[in-house]
């Protein structure tokens, strides 16, 4: 289903030219319009980037729902790592974990590792099928399934309502 | 207008400490794995922080700084993840205190696999 892709990302495009105005007058509307619709028929034809986004109600609170946990997983973990970085023993405990995902969609796999590398303390190495490689700032746990437990569970759970 | 601004000025201001705590950890971290941990992202919330404070004060612009932080959280995290990755592929020396490394056995992996196609 290619249409779905396309309207999303001219939505998505008439969105920022309306942000970037700030403004909501005719001329801004029209020529935001007709640009997005251009721009979107020409790069996004066959794309399918967006097909794997569920809209139906429950999916979209889940997506309220996954940036007030991202950003409290965000404010939680940046005082954390500026703890460790304050204080005089520097109490790091580094490694590179082996982690998996349950999400087969390419974009929630990509919403995931992105949200891993932005809070602070993890950080995707590398991304290969289901394996995610994880350079954490201090490795709690001995196998991977408290790894899995420990960093991907908490996004996990809400982005595999969003893609399935 | 005026407690707004000073709201601005306090966000902006925590947005800078954050800032701040992450340079500090550039230089105390020991190799480049943790130095990117704090470098390129401690420092997320103070970045964030700061332009939401200024989109406070400067509530005209509000659209614009929106639209800074959605594309600094997209391409933040791409930036760090292939530094990383180029750095344990051409084998930047870790540090002491690392625990574990999973990653290399898998690279390890690889390359053999490599090698046994090319023969």
């Amino acid at each position: 289903m290619k249409i779905k892709s396309l309207i999303i990302s001219i939505i998505t495009l008439f969105v920022i030219w309306v942000l970037l105005n700030m403004k909501l007058s005719t001329e801004v509307l029209i020529s935001g319009a007709v640009v997005s619709v251009l721009v979107g028929l020409i790069f996004c034809y066959t794309c399918g980037i967006f097909d794997d986004l569920k809209l139906n109600p429950k999916a979209i609170g889940y997506w309220f729902l996954y940036i007030f946990v991202f950003i409290g997983e965000l404010v939680k973990s940046n005082f954390d790592v500026a703890r460790r970085v304050v204080s005089p023993k520097l109490p790091i405990n580094p490694g590179f974990v082996e982690v998996k995902t349950k999400l087969k969609s390419k974009l929630g796999r990509m919403i995931l590792t992105n949200s891993i590398t932005l809070t602070p303390g993890t950080l995707t190495v590398e991304l290969k099928d289901d394996t995610i490689f994880i350079h954490w700032i201090d490795v709690k746990g001995e196998n991977m399934e408290e790894h899995t437990n420990a960093i991907v569970s908490k996004f996990e759970k809400y982005l595999e309502v969003i893609y399935g | 207008m005026e407690i707004i601004k000073i709201i601005g000025a306090l966000i902006t201001l925590l947005g800078s400490v954050f800032l701040l705590l992450g340079s500090i950890g550039l230089i105390r971290m020991p190799d480049v794995f943790t130095r990117i941990q704090t470098g390129t992202k401690a420092s997320t919330l103070g970045t964030l922080l700061s332009l939401l404070g200024i989109g406070i004060i400067y509530f005209d612009i509000a659209g614009k700084i929106f639209l800074l932080i959605v594309f600094i959280l997209i391409t933040n995290p791409v930036s760090s993840h292939m530094l990383a990755r180029a750095a344990h592929y051409i084998g930047v020396k870790k540090a002491d205190v690392t625990v574990v490394d999973e990653l290399e056995d898998f690279e390890n992996e690889k390359l053999n696999n490599k090698t046994k196609i090319s023969e």
